[in-house]
């Protein structure tokens, strides 16, 4: 199955145009035509041709970016789609599939009918195929790329005699090499003695025209369906109660988990959707501290979830699905491991409350800023970590900076801060601190400050800063 | 899984007598000690403008991890740079709540858990009769011990210790000193106090000393 246009196709699919279409990539600092629809190509455009010339060889052509991760994914799932014929689907090149169809023709009455199906459901859903039928994979990919057709069974040899090398799979070099040598169909390189072309272009080119006419195996190797993470239970009356619900999630629970410890892996993140008896679903959401997958440590922390949710007329179907999977080899079981445990329970059960990403640590960061020598991150997401740079004498509290009435480089013996009246008892400093200018902060527009430690008669240990630059004091922050 | 270091590191050379239990000296001169660590399996309250050193140093006291709930939207903000002159924020803990239901909520369920030693929470709104004596069944249950950060006055008669915690100034001292005087103003089961003591960072323990301009020691018992 060659799909000619796939790009394009994809493309035109999401925004369908009549008129000369093309995608534009960019390469070599150039913007080129990745693809284009069948009414530009009748306009003379190609492939890899300069966006600007084809702009000028075709006023009305519409373009788009290409997007070649999407068709990638696009392609993945026509091979899913494909499964429908055969169990047996690998994926060709950038733009094909190729089906083992082995045993399975007989289920759509026959090749013919296989073919004929196919094509209607690619026409349909608006993607040109170019199909090839063949006893080998060659052979078969040969047929659809020149000219498609279905060779009989044992008779590949005759199918492929009039195709063009090209049709070998064979890179452009070699071709041209043989297109001078007089060699321009298979037929006529198969009837060409076999040690001279070994000689001159090496093993490949006869284990290509070998694997087309099948004398040497060439297998179709299907890509693993990634695991499916989700499973549901239909009810066939509906329920209302939680424990009702609960001894059902737990069932559920237990078939994930099964699955999730058949590959090794964890749930980071889980989604139960409650199908309603009035078609509304309702979805309950649970992340982990920790990947799990342990039904019965898991069942407890969906309990806030579920009771409060609307069961409405009543629940019948329960889908369970692991949305955020992540590896989780086996481990020894052992005394120690019981208490990181309890703690991630616990910081799973805080985060179904308050969010997880409202439990933090600190994280020293490479900055000389008071604010910005730390940073605040979620403890579920970084690892744990053992003491913390020495610095400076720093206050044990900081706060937006409050100004303060005073004038001159040195404290002021007498100042108003939060409503007291505070007298200066002594001072220590002062210690210049730079803005950072390659990282701009608004919050340190008012350029350098001076620091100084102040202690107050009143008892108060302040962090007050002087602005050199533009005069001013204000309170940072709060001693020990 | 996550591992947090167990304890604090170092520690003083010289370790008075007091505070068995804990690998922080108490050291004294000429007066008793305040009763650090706090007492386990119940929820302490300390209020006052040195209340968040206070908790500071009753972390440092506890071995194991230790969790502070703060509302979001209080303009103070733990700075751990200080914080690692009393303990290692890496046994810290935050969370983040948005109002003090929310505060409770997690504060209880920390508490009830047992997986954390020391619970801090930072109250904005008066605790009630209820909300301290829940508090209290969930540190017993799960054997935390839990300080609630309280404005002057807020607090709930269910709280074992009420501290009140101001700083001072310290004529004589160095420009490091951290004085403080602490106050017990309500205990359930024992004396209460006053008591002048300073954080020695190097040291790693809390020196008690006498107070300035006044006689040294404990207030008197009452009768």
């Amino acid at each position: 199955m060659w799909f000619p246009r796939l790009a394009a196709n994809r493309a035109l699919r999401l925004c369908p145009s009549d008129g000369p279409f093309a995608l534009t990539i960019r390469r070599d600092n150039t913007d080129r035509i990745h693809d284009l629809n069948a009414a530009a190509e009748a306009q003379g455009l190609y492939r890899d041709m300069p966006f600007a010339e084809a702009r000028a060889f075709c006023p009305q052509l519409q373009a788009r970016p290409a997007d070649p991760a999407a068709e990638a994914r696009f392609l993945s799932g026509l091979r899913r789609w494909a499964l429908r014929y055969c169990p047996w689907v690998g994926i060709e090149d950038a733009d094909g599939l190729v089906l083992d169809i082995t045993g399975s023709a007989h289920l759509y009455g026959g090749e013919a009918a296989m073919l004929t199906d196919m094509r209607a459901r690619l026409d349909h859903a608006g993607i040109e195929v170019r199909l090839g039928l063949a006893d080998s994979r060659g052979a078969a990919w040969a047929l659809a790329h020149h000219g498609e057709g279905v060779a009989p069974p044992g008779a590949s040899a005759a199918a492929l005699e009039d195709l063009p090398i090209a049709a070998l799979r064979l890179d452009v070099a070699t071709v041209a090499a043989l297109q001078r040598m007089g060699l321009r169909s298979i037929g006529a390189l198969s009837r060409t003695a076999r040690a001279p072309l070994a000689r001159r272009f090496g093993p490949d080119l006869l284990i290509r025209l070998d694997q087309a006419l099948g004398r040497q195996p060439e297998p179709v190797s299907p890509w693993a369906e990634p695991p499916h993470y989700a499973v549901r239970l239909t009810l066939p009356e509906p329920i209302g109660l939680v424990s009702d619900v609960t001894a059902g999630l737990e069932r559920l629970l237990h078939a994930l988990c099964l699955r999730l410890r058949a590959h090794e892996a964890g749930a980071r993140a889980l989604c139960l959707t409650l199908r309603r008896v009035d078609r509304q679903a309702v979805a309950v959401p649970l992340r982990l501290a920790a990947a799990m997958r342990d039904p019965a440590r898991i069942l407890p922390l969906f309990s806030r979830g579920v009771e409060g949710v609307d069961a409405g007329f009543g629940i019948d179907q329960l889908r369970l699905e692991a949305t955020v999977v992540e590896p989780m080899p086996l481990q020894q079981i052992g005394r120690d491991s019981a208490a990181p445990e309890q703690l991630d329970n616990l910081i799973t059960r805080i985060g179904t409350r308050i969010g997880l990403e409202n439990i933090l640590c600190f994280q020293p960061m490479d900055s000389h800023l008071p604010e910005r020598g730390f940073r605040l991150a979620p403890v579920a997401e970084t690892p744990s970590r053992d003491g913390w740079p020495a610095c400076r004498p720093r206050p044990l509290s900081l706060f937006a900076p409050e100004p303060v009435l005073g004038e001159g480089a040195v404290p002021p013996a007498r100042f108003r801060w939060r409503r007291m009246w505070l007298t200066t008892g002594r001072m220590t400093g002062p210690e210049r601190i730079a803005p950072e200018w390659w990282a701009p902060d608004d919050g340190w527009r008012s350029g350098l400050r001076d620091y100084w430690r102040v202690e107050t008669c009143e008892g108060r240990r302040l962090w007050m800063f002087h602005t050199p630059q533009s005069p001013g004091w204000f309170v940072q922050g709060e001693f020990a | 899984m996550r591992r947090f270091p167990p304890g604090m590191a170092g520690g003083a050379h010289h370790r008075p007598l007091l505070c068995r239990s804990c690998r922080i000296g108490v050291a004294w001169r000429m007066t008793s000690a305040p009763p650090l660590p706090l007492l386990p399996a119940r929820v302490h309250e300390a209020c006052g403008a040195a209340a968040m050193t206070f908790a500071a140093i009753a972390c440092a006291c506890t071995p194991g991890l230790l969790l502070w709930i703060r509302e979001a939207w209080l303009p103070e903000m733990l700075n751990p740079s200080g914080l690692s002159g009393i303990l290692d924020p890496a046994r810290l803990m935050l969370a983040r709540t948005r109002d003090q239901t929310d505060t409770l909520a997690v504060a209880e369920e920390a508490l009830r858990d047992g997986a954390i030693a020391f619970v801090v929470a930072d109250i904005t709104r008066p605790l009630g009769l209820r909300e301290g004596r829940r508090l209290q069944l969930a540190a017993q249950a799960g054997r935390t011990t839990g300080l609630c950060l309280i404005p002057e006055g807020m607090g709930s008669n269910a709280a074992e210790t009420r501290w009140s915690c101001q700083p001072a100034f310290d004529p004589k001292g160095g420009a490091d000193s951290t004085l403080m005087r602490w106050e017990l103003i309500k205990n359930k089961k024992g004396i209460s106090g006053v008591w002048h003591v300073r954080w020695d960072a190097q040291a790693h323990r809390l020196d008690v000393v006498s107070p300035v301009g006044s006689q040294p020691g404990a207030a008197p018992m009452p009768e």
